[in-house]
């Protein structure tokens, strides 16, 4: 009988070996995936065990990190001011994934980067927990407050950059939301009230919506006029006729809004009264190839723009001769984010060198060592300084004496651009009105801003841009202008 | 086997020598002190990570465990004094690892919000020592576990009523394989049974054997019992299929088949019955599984543990054990630094070995692996040397069932195999499990003192001198 004993000695051999395999695959093998699995809460347990770090805009933390000792997570993000900031810290909760600088500097803010080991490892052998480390940010608080409070109860979205480094200033979107309110494990049914309220109080607008970008898209046709030698400033007479219509149609003609006279004008008259038989022809003229070609040099069309939270992609599409046209007065295919039309006047004030756009100055360890700092980058150069600075003086006389009075600030160049822009079927939906500006100080231009505001009801036509959204960006210029003193 | 080639040295274990194996009971006084030093640390370790100090139970548990030891050492040393030295310090290090993991989820917040909570490990300690008294009275009472083989037919009888009794009884979740004695707690009868089983079934083969394995037709290779003979193993089958059916458990069903046909196997060396046995029982869970829900359910979540996220407790219990087991990595968090209690239900009784995974890691659960694999190993050993064919067939029978029970539970936490609800022998909580493996052990051990003690010396033959070759 012993023959058979040991065959069953070698069975039950197998049964163990076989569970010892099984247990090397998982806990070996597909250790990490199942550690970082979606549904293991021990991921957002060690997220919450310890404070997190905190992101400082001008010296002074927006949020911070309170014990509140739960069963299963010891601490909860809170936030100062949490509305005006949530476009840039974004949402860190107990349940949900985080978002914007909360999201993308997750691993610093938790102190689980790579960067950080040194540092873990030294507290691990004192004894001290791990520590999260701090972002940094580019903001500028007033400019923040400026915007926030300028946008108020109405819908829209500023974004503002340094045009000489590429610094975010201030990036605020209304309505906006207290990530306060949804960080806790037990706020479901906030959250899902934010997230099924139809004014999407956590869409970011200024980086994450796209509006078509109407008249303000004329400053990036003037540039391809002379990017491309139609015409060699903004002085030149555009002979373009008094009714223009649309090139390939039945003589469908692209109206004027303005009683002011746009046959043969310059660019600066034309941009001055935002003509759009001028800058229709002028994207005509040019065709789509070489539009597109400018529009990508402002930043259009391109997919991976970070900074470093992911920017959706503003279109300038290939198209057909009269929908690109029609784009050239920014009312087709087009479409912008605030960001990518604060990047235009920026790329025109910083005399036609576009610098990439970032909001993450410094990342800094828990012991306060700068880890990371980041370089200002060149991203492209749009116009050559000439055709810039010529540029620059149209924008300026469009403040000074055309549709964009209502962002002059005394004492200082501003120059600008008003938009308003229709949408929806047949043009139904309230316009949005836009202003992109710049002003300029001693030593170039420290900022440059693009408003836009969504339904404003009360004023349908071009004038819109430079009512609503004009003082705004005359508010955050101002901020600026005043800090950097 | 050629002529020249040595005796195999596995005869060494085999065969009987008159002189007798050192008793080895030192061997095992030492083995003891550290199965009883090492879950004692861990119980320190656990107070110390989850506290900051020593636990305050320190000393008591200590104690305790080490008394159990001793009493369990000392009864050995007179009543088992051959018997096998590994298996008492192993069962008793399992046991102790397995009462400070207890302890260890008592500690938990988590578990204890929940509304099911009570503390376990007080109790588990007593369940503990009732197994030692067990153990102790088997050492004791059972002169020589032949006198077992008397009682076949009466185990057949306890083991139905054990086996049955719990259809009479409500399911708990899902499950009927308690009974509840009002006042008293509740009894897990099928731990029981395996081992009355394996005493009926030992009883019944030895008798049978000659029968089952010699009259059979040939057939493509395989030796085909006659009808008449197949009663037995289609009786245990049936037998099998209905506790699945009608006590919803495929763990319970599985083992008492497996053990039949182990046994089976080993009493008639025909490969036939080992393939009759898998076909027989692949066609009993395939059929149950096609129309219980319950069952179903556990296959399904077993397939794909992720997919029934939410929607299916079965799966969600199945992936919150994997993501506990990836979690502890190769090295594990460390004692009472881990968060095996999101498991939450069950997570100290069948989803033990999870925590286990999770604070130990890979390194814990390969070496817990190897300790069961051990006492299944000494419980083999134990068979080979067996010198009577019932001894031999009651330690394959009860290795083997500890083996396949083992099996079903660790390989359904990881997923390996479907979930049934079964118990980690001597780390899960739960009364019934634990003395239960205690008595098993204590036959166990019984066997083997039996197989490894000396010969009684050849009685002198008064004769002897009388039958001399008497030259002519």
């Amino acid at each position: 009988m012993n023959k058979p004993v040991r065959r069953i000695a070698i069975f039950c051999g197998i049964l163990i070996l076989a569970l010892m395999a099984r247990d090397n695959w998982l806990q070996f093998v597909r250790a990490d995936e199942l550690k970082n699995n979606k549904h293991n809460m021990r991921v957002q347990i060690a997220r919450y065990s310890q404070p997190r770090g905190n992101i400082i805009v001008d010296g002074k933390a927006v949020t911070d990190s309170k014990e509140v000792n739960g069963i299963n997570y010891k601490y909860k993000r809170t936030y100062t001011n949490g509305p005006m900031w949530a476009p840039v810290t974004g949402l860190s909760s107990q349940v949900y994934s985080p978002t914007m600088l909360e999201g993308v500097e997750d691993k610093i803010l938790t102190g689980d980067d790579d960067r950080l080991f040194f540092n873990r490892t030294i507290d691990m052998i004192t004894g001290k927990g791990k520590k999260g480390g701090d972002v940094i940010t580019t903001l500028n608080a007033k400019a923040q407050e400026a915007a926030f409070k300028g946008l108020g109860d109405k819908k829209g979205a500023v974004a503002a950059l340094d045009p000489r480094t590429g610094k975010i200033l201030a990036l605020a979107s209304t309505p906006s939301y207290d990530p306060s309110t949804i960080a806790g494990a037990n706020d479901g049914d906030a959250w899902k009230k934010l997230n099924d309220d139809k004014n999407k109080p956590m869409l970011n607008r200024a980086l994450r919506e796209t509006y078509p970008p109407g008249s303000t898209f004329k400053v990036v046709t003037a540039a391809a006029a002379m990017e491309h030698g139609l015409y060699g400033n903004v002085d030149e007479k555009t002979n373009s006729p008094k009714k223009w219509t649309l090139p390939d149609t039945q003589g469908v003609p692209l109206p004027n809004e303005t009683p002011m006279p746009c046959d043969n004008v310059s660019m600066r008259a034309a941009l001055q009264w935002s003509c759009n038989s001028v800058f229709g022809k002028i994207s005509a003229d040019l065709g789509n190839q070489k539009m597109i070609e400018t529009a990508n040099k402002f930043g259009f069309n391109s997919d991976d723009l970070t900074v470093p939270v992911g920017v959706t992609k503003s279109v300038y599409p290939k198209d057909n001769r009269p929908q690109n046209a029609m784009a050239g007065i920014g009312q087709a295919s087009n479409r912008a984010t605030p960001l990518q039309m604060a990047m235009v006047a920026a790329a025109v004030a910083n005399n036609g060198k576009l610098m990439e756009p970032y909001m993450v100055d410094k990342l800094r360890a828990p012991n306060l060592n700068v880890i990371e700092t980041h370089q200002p980058k060149e991203m492209s150069r749009p116009l050559t300084p000439e055709h810039a600075q010529s540029l620059q003086s149209a924008m300026e006389t469009v403040v000074e004496e055309g549709t964009g009075t209502a962002a002059k600030i005394s004492g200082v160049k501003v120059g600008g651009k008003t938009g308003t822009a229709q949408h929806g079927v047949d043009n139904s939906g309230n316009p949005y009105a836009w202003f992109i500006s710049y002003a300029k100080s001693g030593d170039g231009s420290p900022v440059a801003v693009a408003v836009v505001i969504e339904g404003s009801d009360t004023m349908r036509d071009d004038i819109a841009g430079g009512k609503l959204a004009a003082p705004i960006a005359k508010n955050v210029m101002e901020a600026v202008l005043k800090t950097q003193k | 086997m050629s002529a020249i080639s040595p005796m195999p040295n596995t005869t060494a274990t085999t065969t009987v020598s008159t002189a007798g194996q050192p008793s080895r009971r030192n061997t095992e006084l030492l083995l003891l002190a550290f199965a009883v030093i090492l879950p004692c640390f861990a119980y320190a370790n656990v107070g110390l990570a989850l506290d900051g100090e020593m636990p305050s139970g320190m000393l008591g548990y200590g104690m305790g465990l080490g008394l159990l030891a001793g009493v369990g050492h000392l009864v050995m040393r007179k009543f088992a004094k051959y018997a096998d030295p590994l298996l008492l310090p192993l069962a008793t290090v399992l046991n102790g690892l397995g009462l400070v993991i207890i302890w260890r989820l008592d500690q938990s917040k988590r578990l204890q919000a929940s509304k099911a909570f009570a503390p376990a490990a007080t109790n588990q300690l007593l369940f503990s020592a009732l197994g030692i008294a067990l153990f102790v009275a088997v050492l004791i009472f059972l002169k020589d576990h032949r006198i077992l083989q008397r009682y076949t037919y009466i185990s057949m009888a306890v083991a139905l009523v054990l086996l049955i009794s719990p259809m009479f009884f409500p399911s708990v979740y899902g499950a009927r394989i308690w009974i509840k004695i009002p006042g008293l707690g509740t009894i897990q009868p099928g731990e029981f049974a395996k081992i009355v089983l394996a005493v009926f079934f030992a009883g019944y083969l030895m008798v049978k054997r000659d029968a089952l394995a010699l009259a059979s037709r040939r057939f493509m290779g395989m030796y085909l019992p006659r009808g008449r003979d197949l009663g037995p193993i289609l009786a245990v089958w049936a037998f099998s299929i209905l506790i699945l059916v009608f006590e919803t458990d495929l763990g319970t069903s599985l083992l008492f088949f497996g053990m039949f046909v182990v046994m089976l196997y080993v009493a008639t060396e025909r490969t036939s019955w080992i393939v009759f046995g898998l076909l027989m029982s692949a066609a009993g869970a395939v059929g149950v599984a096609s129309f219980e829900h319950h069952v179903q359910a556990r296959v399904d979540a077993w397939l794909d543990p992720f997919a029934g996220w939410g929607k299916s407790q079965a799966s969600e219990q199945i992936a919150k054990a994997l993501m506990t087991f990836g979690s502890g990595g190769v090295a594990g968090t460390g004692w009472g630094q881990g968060n095996s209690d999101l498991i939450g239900f069950a997570a100290n009784s069948d989803f033990i070995l999870a925590t286990v995974g999770e604070e130990l890691g890979l390194a814990g659960v390969m070496a817990i692996l190897l300790i069961y694999g051990l006492i299944v190993e000494r419980g083999v050993r134990t068979a080979l040397a067996a010198r009577d064919p019932f001894g031999k067939l009651l330690a394959i029978g009860l290795s083997g069932a500890f083996a396949i029970q083992v099996f079903v539970v660790a390989g359904g936490v990881m997923g390996l195999i479907p979930l049934t609800g079964m118990t980690m022998p001597f780390i899960a909580q739960g009364g019934s499990s634990v003395i239960a493996n205690w008595a098993l052990v204590a036959i166990l051990l019984k066997i083997s003192d039996a197989a490894r003690r000396p010969a009684p010396a050849p009685v002198t033959n008064p004769d002897a001198e009388m039958t001399q070759v008497v030259r002519p």
